[in-house]
């Protein structure tokens, strides 16, 4: 798993993937970071958050649209299945890689805190809802991380790796969105088991919820292990 | 040693392997001959756990691929048909990457240098893949399939694409990495077969047609010999007075003249060389001969005959 985690780490900085990853998502937060706090004359860091949460959705999959579709396309994935290493901890090393690059955005993307606590003067920003809003992104990353993993299985081309994860992602969204106006309760029940996008509000607030850990981790699980079984099935033909 | 039993592939509805057994004994390098299509990369797939049989089992040193395809992996250095190299790496990132990839647990530097030494890629080691020569890439897959000095090494078309020079110089390395590992080769070449291997399983249309060493081989193709000739002469004639030569079985005129010059093909049975016959019969007349070479035997010839032995041998 060590060796495709370095594999993976050292292509995000080889190739210009890893890059356009943290320019795109640090210079757009660094202007929704703007215009929410500095320009609004506010310390409240919740919306910046949420919306950052949201724009994932396009970023994250710019790390994991190469992760299987570019192996079967460059046929490098005869090596990785015939290695005397498991299918997941394959995927595994892929996964973690991704997320390093998800928390390497989120250690430079901090800086922009910074002069909120400089400026701020007898309004100090709530440190407890700033956690439990990176927090959040953390767990849902994992999640869309996942996702997005599992949608590279599915084709050799990376650009449809890329469309397909962001729609799976803005069908979640959408769900999520309409779930209040639908009439029937069971189906609001069954839909809210695929509400990624609801279960961190209280991390929002500050508090930890070890449901909803628990939550973001079973759908990461779940992402992962149907990834796995796919490329078992897959070799049957 | 490598069991195959009873393989059975089948894409869709149509079988890519159908009922293949045979066994590949420690210290062999077994050729795996066939046409394209004829079910060589299923077969080496499938030995490597890159794919599922639809039936059947392989067992490397009595342990099932399928049931602990760890175990087995460990033993066996696979090259597929297209080798499969990360071309945004260098050379050594990239050796070095299969190195912990396969979990090698020896001195790192020592050994990919060792390897880069046999495979003579030395020159290259800080160059990018993409941008080396096709040879060259082949070489480094060929090393990346001998790091951690598997057992077995399988190695699927390993000269396809290759200028002469290049298939020559990889053909000695395969005869020298079979002085201390098993080795599987795939091709569609026979010369190239009968060249590197001990032993030779001829596979068609996912069925094996023949499996036997080499020696015995050549002879089923040596029974006939076959030869090109360009004589300066009249057509028929000419024609004629090969066809007279004792022990010819068949001449074939292609028609098509160059000036006076015809080319034959001639095919003749036995031992002992008819060419001395030939060339003074054709003095005798005054008919030159202006150009003579041998016909290799094709695949499709040895197929002819394997076919024609089976049906004496009924």
């Amino acid at each position: 798993m060590l060796a495709i985690y370095k594999k993976e780490i050292h292509s995000y900085f080889t190739t210009p993937l890893g890059y356009i990853f943290l320019a795109a998502a640090l210079v757009i937060s660094a202007i929704i970071f703007s215009l929410s706090t500095l320009l609004s004359s506010t310390a409240d860091t919740s919306g910046y958050f949420q919306l950052m949460i949201y724009l994932m959705v396009f970023f994250l999959p710019i790390l994991t649209m190469r992760a299987f579709s570019e192996e079967r396309r460059a046929k490098t994935d005869q090596l990785l299945f015939t290695s005397p290493v498991s299918i997941f901890s394959l995927i595994l090393g892929k996964f973690f890689a991704a997320f390093t690059m998800l928390a390497i955005y989120m250690s430079i993307s901090a800086i922009n805190l910074i002069p909120l606590y400089i400026h701020a003067g007898a309004n100090t920003p709530n440190g407890a809802i700033i956690i439990g809003n990176m927090l959040a992104m953390a767990f849902v990353g994992m999640c869309f991380i996942a996702i997005g993993i599992f949608a590279s299985s599915l084709t050799e081309n990376s650009a449809a790796s890329f469309l397909i994860t962001a729609a799976i992602l803005i069908v979640l969204l959408v769900i999520n969105l309409l779930n209040t106006f639908i009439p029937f309760e069971w189906l609001r029940t069954v839909l809210s088991w695929l509400s990624i996008y609801a279960r961190f509000i209280n991390f929002t607030y500050g508090i930890f919820d070890i449901g909803a850990v628990i939550y973001y981790l079973s759908i990461t699980f779940i992402f992962l292990f149907i990834t796995e079984r796919l490329f078992q099935v897959r070799r049957l033909g | 040693m490598i069991e195959i039993k009873n393989l059975v592939r089948k894409f869709g509805s149509k079988y890519a392997l159908d009922d293949i057994s045979f066994t590949v004994r420690d210290g062999d390098i077994v050729g795996f001959l066939g046409p394209n299509g004829a079910g060589k990369s299923t077969t080496m797939n499938i030995i490597t756990g890159y794919l599922s049989p639809t039936s059947g089992n392989v067992l490397v040193n009595g342990i099932d691929v399928f049931e602990e395809p760890t175990k087995v992996k460990k033993l066996i250095g696979f090259l597929p048909e297209q080798p499969p190299l990360y071309v945004d790496m260098t050379v050594w990132e990239y050796l070095s990457f299969v190195f912990d990839l396969k979990g090698c647990d020896f001195n790192k530097r020592a050994h990919l240098d060792e390897v880069c030494e046999l495979v003579k890629i030395h020159d290259v080691k800080k160059r990018l893949i993409k941008n080396l020569s096709k040879g060259y890439k082949q070489r480094v897959g060929i090393a990346s399939a001998i790091i951690g000095n598997p057992e077995i090494i399988i190695l699927d078309e390993p000269t396809v694409g290759l200028d002469p020079m290049q298939v020559i110089e990889v053909r000695n390395l395969i005869r020298s990495l079979g002085k201390k590992h098993t080795i599987i080769l795939s091709s569609h070449i026979l010369s190239e077969v009968q060249s590197v291997c001990s032993r030779i399983v001829v596979i068609k249309d996912g069925k094996i047609i023949a499996d036997e060493n080499t020696p015995k081989l050549n002879k089923v193709i040596g029974q006939d010999n076959k030869f090109q000739v360009r004589v300066a002469g009249p057509q028929k004639e000419v024609h004629n007075l090969l066809r007279s030569i004792h022990s010819v079985r068949n001449v074939t005129c292609d028609g098509v003249r160059d000036g006076d010059t015809y080319t034959y093909v001639v095919e003749y049975s036995g031992v002992g060389d008819i060419r001395k016959i030939m060339f003074r019969e054709l003095a005798n007349k005054g008919w030159p001969i202006m150009a003579m070479e041998g016909v290799s035997t094709s695949l499709e010839d040895l197929f002819v005959k394997l076919m024609q032995r089976e049906k004496e041998d009924n």
